[in-house]
C-alpha cells in the first residue's frame, strides 16, 4: 500500500457496518439466467471496483441495487431496506443511492444547474435557493461552475459526464453506483472524470464501481470484484487480485485487459 | 484557361458568366424576366379574356344581394343579406369547424397516441387497427360516411332518441340541445367562475414561489379542479339558479326550441378530427417513443415518480419532437375543412366559392378572395406553432 | 421463501445455468402480463372486451353472414338478406375499375396497369432481377401508358420514345445542366412543331383539333379514347402515378431553389411552396376548372383531366419539395463540403453526390407523400371526374339500386385501405432499413 501517495486502504480506516447486501441473488431475462447467485457486502465507506468481460452481468448487477431492473430470487437490502416490489421502499433506496451512467443521461432540455436541482426541488423538497447553492457547490467541485447556465447539448463528454457526477451528488447520497463512466469518453477527457471519482473516494463516499480502469481499481479499490457469466468469480483486494489472480478467467481476462 | 485569362482581355461573356457575382445577378435578372413574362402574361389574356365576355374586374358584387339561405349562421344572416355577409357566415363557420376539430382531434390524437403505447395487448391493438383504417382512407370518405349514417341510419324526428329524459334528441336531422337563458342573477356565477379562475393562477404562482422558498409543495392540480368547479357550483346555488333552459319539443315535423348542432356540422366535425387525430396519435407515439430510455432511466435513479418522471423530463422532450408535425396537422384540418362542401356544410368554400361564385359568375374575384382566406388562416396557424415550437426548442451545440 | 431455495453449494464460477422458478411461457402467463398486469389494465380491457362485443357481431352479420351477393336490384337483395347488398358492388365492378372506358378496348387499361407494375417493382425491390433495363423501362412507362390509353398513332410514340431515350442517354453521358434544359426545349418545340404545326408553347394543346395526320403512315394505330371516358379506380390510379412522376422531379428543383442563395430564385419558390401548401387543393381544382382558360391566350382550350393532372403535379410538387427539404437537411454538411474541395461544380455537385444521398433518405416521405396524393385524388369528384367515388355516387342514383350509400362507400374506402396500408407498410419498412443502416 505504498506505490502511490493516494492510496487509502482499508486497512486504515475503520468500515461501518453493510450498506448494500446482496444474498444469493438470482435474476433471469426471460429464459436466460443472467445472475447466478450473486452475494456481496458492501460496507459502508467501502469502494468496490467491477469488472470482467462484456455481457457477463456487471450493468444488471448494478441496476438491480437501485432497481432499474429486478431480480427474481434472493434478497437485496440497501440502508436496511429490502427491495421488493414495494414502491415506497423503492423510491426510498433511489433517494439513498446515486448513479452514473456510461452515456451520462443528462436531460438535454434542463441547464446543467436545472438538470442539477431537479430533484432535490422535487423529491428532497429543498428550496430553490437552497437546491441552486448546493448545486453550486457540487459544480465547483467537480471543476465546472462557469457551466451552471449552459445546456448538455453545449458541453464536451468529460464536461457532461462531470455534471452527471455532481447531479447525482446534490442528492447527498450514501452510494453511489457507476457504469462504466468513462469507457464513452475520449482518453483526454477520462483522466478529468476519474480525478473527480478519485477525490470522492478520498472523502469516504460508499461507491461500486464498473470500469475497467485499472489504474483507478489500484488507487482507491477497496476490494476488485471479477464477473463472468453471471457469476462472481473472484473476490479480493487490488493488490492480490492484479499480482495474484486465483482463477484462469481472471488471469485470461487480466492478460487481456494489461496487454494494451 | 488561367494562361488565356493572363494574356487576353477576358470577353464579355466571360466577364459576365465566370465572375461569381456577377453570374448570380445575370441569374437574377434572367430569372426576373422570365417571372415578368409569365405572370405578365397571365395577366394580360385574364384581361383580354374578361374584356372579351364583356365584365371587368371588380369586388362590386359584394355588396348585391345573396339571395340564398344559410341554415347555420352565427351571426345575422338572411338572404337578403349581401355576398359579403354571406362570406363572413362562412368564415366563421369554418372558423368554427376547424378550432373545433383542432381541439377534439389533439385531445382524441394524443389519447390515441398513448393507447397504442400501453402495455395492454388488446387496448394496443385496437388503437393499432382504428389508427390505420382512419389513416388509410381519404377524409372525404369518412365525411360521407359518418353523414350518410347520420343522415340515413340515425332515427327519424318522429322516432328521436331521447336522452336524459327529454333534455335533449338525437335523431337525422341533428343533435338538439335545451338552448340556455340567463338571467340577472347569472353574473355571479359568471363572476365566481372567472374569479376561480383568477384564484387558481395566483394559487399557482403562489405554490411555485412558496416551493422556491421553502420546497413545500402543494397540490396545486386538485385546488384548481375544485376551485374551477366548486366556486361557480356553490354561486349558482346561492343565488337560486339564475338560469332557465329552453327545452327542445317535438312540434309537428320538427323540434322547435332549443339549440340544435345540424347533421352537416357534426358529420364534418367528428371526420374531421377522427381523421386528424390517427396522424396526430401516430406523431405522439414517435414522439414518446424518440425519448431515450436513458432518460427515463436517470430520472428514475435519480428517486422521482413515475408521474414527476412523465412531467418533469419525458413529455417536455416528447413535445419537442411532436409539435412540428402536429402543426402541419392543424394546417391539414384546416384545409381539409373545405370538403364542407361535399355534405352541404356553408363553410367558405361552400358560400363564397360556391353559391356566390355561381350566381354571380365572378369566378376570378370569388376564388381570389377563397384563396386568400385560406391563406391568412395557414399562416396564422403556422404562425403560432412557429411560436410555441421556438419556445420550446432545444439548444444544442 | 428459505426453504424454497435449493441449499446447494457451487464453487466459484461454477454455478449452472438454471430454468427460471416461474413460468415464462403459456397461454395464462401471457393473459396475465399483457391483459391484466394492473388494476388500470383490467379495467380496460374489460372495457375493450365489452367494445368488441358490442361493435363486432354486428358489424360481422351485417357485411357478411346477413349480406346478400347476388342479385339483380335492390329489392332483390332486401329479400335475401337484412343486411348488405354486395349484389350492387359486383354488378358495376367493371365500372368502379374502368370508368366509361369502351368494353372492346379494355384490355389497354390492364396492359398499362401490368407496365404499371412491373415499373414499380423495378423501382421499389431493390433485389428485382432484371432490375436495370427494366427500370428503363419505367422510365418510358409514363409515354407507353399514355399511348395506351389515349389510343392514336404508334408513330409520335415512337419519336417520344426516341427523343426520351437521346435525353436520357445525355444525360447518363453526363452533360451540363444548361445544355441538357436548352436541349430539352429544342426537342420540345421540335415534336410540337412535328405533331401540332406551328411554334407555341410545347403541348398545351395535345386535344387540339389541328392535329396533323400521320395515321396514313402507319399501320401502328390504336383507336382513340376520350378521356370524358376515364373513370374508377384507373383514374385515381392515373391522377396518382402522374402526379408522383413530374411532381417530384419539379419538388426536387423547387427545394434546390429554396436552398438557393440568390435571393430572387429563393424567394419565388418559397412564395409558391407556401403558397400551394397554404391553400386547399379544391381550391386549386375549381380553379383548373372554371378559371385556368382565362389565363391562356383567348381562343386556347384544353382537356380538363390534363388540366386537373397540371394542378395536381403542382400542388404535390410543394410538398415534395418541403420533403426534399428535408432530406437535403439532414445531410450533412461535410457532403457538399467535400463535393467543392473535390472542385466539382454546382450541377455535377448536386446530382453525383448531394441528390443521390438526399433523396434515399427521403423515400418513405416520399411514400408518405404519394400516399396522401393517392387519397387526395378522390377530391376530383367535386369538379365531376368520375372517379370511383364519382362512380358510385352516380350509381346510386339509379333507381335499382338506390340507397346503398353504406355500401358504397365501404367499398371505395376499403379498396383504399389495401393500397394504402400496403404502401404505408413499404414505407415503414424502408424507414427501419434506414435506420439499421445509419446505425452499422
Ligand atoms: N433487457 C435485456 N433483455 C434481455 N437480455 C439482456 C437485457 N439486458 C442485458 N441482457 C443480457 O444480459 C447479459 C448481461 O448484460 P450486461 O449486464 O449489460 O453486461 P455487462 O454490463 O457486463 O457488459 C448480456 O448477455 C445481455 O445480452
Ligand atoms: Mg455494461
Amino acid at each position: 500500500m505504498n506505490e502511490s501517495a493516494n492510496t487509502v486502504s482499508s486497512t486504515e480506516r475503520a468500515l461501518g457496518e453493510s450498506t448494500i447486501e446482496l444474498r444469493q441473488m438470482h435474476k433471469w431475462y426471460g429464459e436466460f439466467h443472467v445472475l447466478r447467485d450473486i452475494n456481496l457486502d458492501v460496507k459502508s465507506g467501502e469502494r468496490i471496483v467491477v469488472c470482467g468481460p462484456s455481457g457477463s452481468g456487471k450493468s444488471t448487477m448494478i441496476r438491480c441495487i437501485n432497481r432499474l431492473e429486478e431480480h427474481q430470487q434472493g434478497d437485496i437490502i440497501v440502508n436496511g431496506t429490502e427491495l421488493t416490489n414495494d414502491l415506497k421502499n423503492i423510491e426510498a433506496v433511489r433517494r439513498e443511492v446515486g448513479m452514473v451512467f456510461q452515456h451520462f443521461n443528462l436531460f438535454p432540455h434542463l441547464t446543467v444547474l436545472e438538470n442539477c436541482t431537479l430533484a432535490p426541488i422535487w423529491v428532497r423538497k429543498q428550496p430553490k435557493a437552497e437546491a441552486e447553492a448546493i448545486a453550486m457547490k457540487y459544480l465547483e467541485r467537480v471543476k465546472i461552475p462557469e457551466q451552471a447556465g449552459k445546456y448538455p447539448g453545449q458541453l464536451s463528454g468529460g464536461q457532461q459526464q462531470r455534471v452527471a457526477i455532481a447531479r447525482s451528488l446534490c442528492m447527498s447520497p450514501k452510494v453511489m453506483l457507476f457504469d462504466e463512466p468513462t469507457s464513452a469518453l475520449d482518453p483526454e477527457m477520462i483522466k478529468e472524470v476519474l480525478d473527480v471519482m478519485i477525490e470522492l473516494a478520498q472523502e469516504g463516499m460508499t461507491m461500486i464501481c464498473v470500469t475497467h480502469e485499472m489504474g483507478f481499481a489500484k488507487t482507491v479499490a477497496d476490494r476488485v470484484i471479477f464477473m463472468d457469466e453471471g457469476q462472481i468469480i473472484e473476490e479480493n483486494v487490488p493488490e492480490e487480485f492484479f499480482n495474484n489472480p486465483q482463477s484462469e478467467r481472471t488471469q485470461l481476462f487480466l492478460s487481456q485487459i494489461l496487454a494494451h | 484557361m488561367s494562361a488565356t485569362a493572363s494574356t487576353a482581355q477576358p470577353s464579355l461573356f466571360a466577364k459576365l458568366w465566370y465572375d461569381k457575382n456577377n453570374r448570380s445577378i445575370v441569374v437574377q435578372i434572367l430569372a426576373t424576366i422570365v417571372l415578368i413574362w409569365f405572370f405578365g402574361s397571365m395577366v394580360l389574356n385574364a384581361v383580354i379574356n374578361l374584356e372579351a365576355q364583356g365584365r371587368g374586374f371588380s369586388f362590386a358584387f359584394l355588396e348585391q344581394p345573396a339571395s340564398y339561405d344559410i341554415n347555420q349562421h352565427l351571426i345575422p344572416y338572411s338572404s337578403r343579406s349581401s355576398h359579403l355577409q354571406a362570406m363572413w357566415v362562412g368564415i366563421i363557420n369554418t372558423l368554427l369547424v376547424a378550432v373545433a376539430g383542432i381541439i377534439l382531434s389533439t385531445i382524441l390524437g394524443f389519447t390515441l397516441g398513448v393507447l397504442r403505447l400501453s402495455k395492454n395487448w388488446l387496448v394496443n391493438k385496437l388503437a393499432y387497427v382504428y389508427i390505420e383504417y382512419v389513416r388509410n382512407v381519404p377524409v372525404l370518405l369518412h365525411i360521407l360516411l359518418i353523414h350518410g349514417i347520420i343522415v340515413h341510419s340515425l332515427p327519424r324526428t318522429k322516432e328521436a332518441w331521447n336522452l336524459l329524459s327529454d333534455t335533449a334528441f338525437i335523431s337525422n336531422r341533428g343533435l338538439f340541445m335545451p338552448s340556455p337563458e340567463f338571467l340577472p342573477m347569472f353574473k355571479f356565477v359568471l363572476a365566481a367562475f372567472i374569479g376561480a379562475i383568477v384564484f387558481a393562477w395566483l394559487f399557482r404562482r403562489f405554490a411555485r414561489s412558496l416551493q422556491a422558498r421553502t420546497g413545500t409543495q402543494l397540490p396545486v392540480f386538485w385546488v384548481s379542479v375544485l376551485a374551477i368547479i366548486g366556486l361557480p357550483v356553490i354561486a349558482f346555488i346561492a343565488t337560486g339558479h339564475p338560469i332557465n333552459w329552453e327545452y327542445p319539443t317535438l312540434k309537428g315535423f320538427n323540434f322547435q326550441g332549443g339549440a340544435v348542432i345540424r347533421p352537416e356540422f357534426l358529420a364534418l366535425w367528428l371526420a374531421l378530427s377522427l381523421y386528424t387525430a390517427a396522424f396526430i396519435a401516430e406523431n405522439v407515439r414517435a414522439g414518446i417513443l424518440a425519448i431515450d430510455h436513458g432518460q427515463t432511466e436517470a430520472s428514475m435513479a435519480l428517486g422521482l415518480p413515475r408521474n414527476r418522471t412523465l412531467n418533469l423530463v419525458v413529455i417536455p422532450q416528447a413535445l419537442r419532437v411532436i409539435v412540428p408535425p402536429l402543426s402541419s396537422q392543424y394546417l391539414n384540418l384546416a384545409k381539409n375543412s373545405s370538403l364542407a362542401i361535399a355534405i352541404g356544410y356553408m363553410d367558405v368554400t361552400a358560400t363564397i366559392g360556391g353559391i356566390s361564385l355561381n350566381q354571380t359568375g365572378r369566378a376570378m374575384e370569388c376564388m381570389i378572395l377563397v384563396m386568400a382566406i385560406y391563406l391568412i388562416i395557414s399562416l396564422t396557424i403556422s404562425g403560432i406553432m412557429n411560436y410555441y415550437n421556438k419556445r420550446i426548442a432545444l439548444v444544442e451545440r | 421463501m428459505e426453504e424454497m431455495i435449493p441449499k446447494k453449494q457451487y464453487a466459484p464460477g461454477e454455478h449452472p445455468e438454471m430454468p427460471p422458478p416461474f413460468k415464462t411461457k403459456g397461454a395464462g402467463l401471457w393473459l396475465q402480463q399483457n391483459l391484466f398486469s394492473s388494476p388500470t389494465n383490467i379495467v380496460l380491457s374489460i372495457l375493450a372486451i365489452y367494445f368488441l362485443y358490442k361493435m363486432l357481431p354486428g358489424l360481422l352479420e351485417w357485411s357478411l353472414l346477413d349480406a346478400a351477393f347476388t342479385g339483380s336490384d335492390r329489392n332483390e337483395c332486401r329479400a335475401k338478406a337484412g343486411g348488405a347488398c354486395w349484389a350492387f358492388i359486383s354488378e358495376r365492378l367493371p365500372l368502379f375499375t374502368y370508368g366509361f372506358y369502351p368494353a372492346e378496348e379494355r384490355w389497354r387499361v390492364d396492359l398499362s396497369f401490368l407496365f404499371l407494375v412491373i415499373s414499380a417493382v423495378a423501382l421499389l425491390w431493390e433485389k428485382c432481377p432484371l432490375r436495370k433495363p427494366l427500370m428503363v423501362f419505367a422510365v418510358f412507362f409514363p409515354f407507353i401508358a399514355a399511348f395506351l390509353l389515349l389510343g392514336g398513332n404508334g408513330v409520335k410514340l415512337m419519336v417520344v420514345l426516341a427523343c426520351t431515350a437521346v435525353v436520357l442517354l445525355l444525360l447518363y453521358r453526363g452533360f451540363s445542366s444548361a445544355f441538357m434544359m436548352v436541349l430539352a426545349l429544342v426537342v420540345a418545340v421540335l415534336a410540337k412543331y412535328a405533331f401540332f404545326g406551328g411554334i407555341g408553347v410545347p403541348f398545351t394543346d395535345i386535344h387540339a383539333t389541328q392535329l396533323v395526320d400521320l395515321n396514313q403512315f402507319t399501320q401502328l394505330n390504336l383507336k382513340t379514347v376520350s378521356t370524358d371516358l376515364f373513370g374508377g379506380f384507373m383514374l385515381t390510379l392515373i391522377i396518382g402515378v402522374t402526379g408522383i412522376a413530374f411532381s417530384l422531379p419539379l419538388g426536387v428543383l423547387l427545394a434546390l431553389g429554396r436552398q438557393s442563395n440568390l435571393p430572387i430564385i429563393k424567394y419565388s419558390c418559397v412564395v409558391f411552396i407556401e403558397f400551394i401548401r397554404g391553400v386547399p387543393l379544391i381550391t386549386l381544382l375549381f380553379v383548373a376548372s372554371t378559371m385556368l382558360s382565362f389565363f391562356l391566350p383567348p381562343g386556347t382550350t384544353f382537356n380538363l383531366l390534363v388540366r386537373v393532372l397540371i394542378m395536381v403535379t403542382l400542388f404535390a410538387s410543394a410538398y415534395m419539395a418541403e420533403v426534399v427539404r428535408g432530406g437535403l437537411q439532414a445531410l450533412p454538411k461535410g457532403q457538399t463540403e467535400a463535393a467543392d474541395a473535390l472542385g466539382l461544380k454546382y450541377g455535377p455537385a448536386m446530382r453525383l453526390i448531394v441528390l443521390p444521398q438526399a433523396l434515399k433518405i427521403s423515400i418513405p416521405s416520399i411514400v408518405n407523400t404519394f400516399i396522401g396524393l393517392y387519397k387526395d385524388s378522390v377530391l376530383v369528384i367535386v369538379i365531376g371526374l368520375l372517379d370511383p367515388l364519382g362512380i358510385g355516387r352516380a350509381s346510386l342514383s339509379s333507381t335499382e339500386w338506390n340507397g346503398l350509400t353504406n355500401e358504397v362507400y365501404l367499398f371505395v374506402a376499403l379498396f383504399f385501405f389495401v393500397s394504402c396500408y400496403g404502401m404505408s407498410r413499404y414505407s415503414l419498412y424502408l424507414e427501419n432499413k434506414l435506420h439499421t443502416g445509419h446505425k452499422r
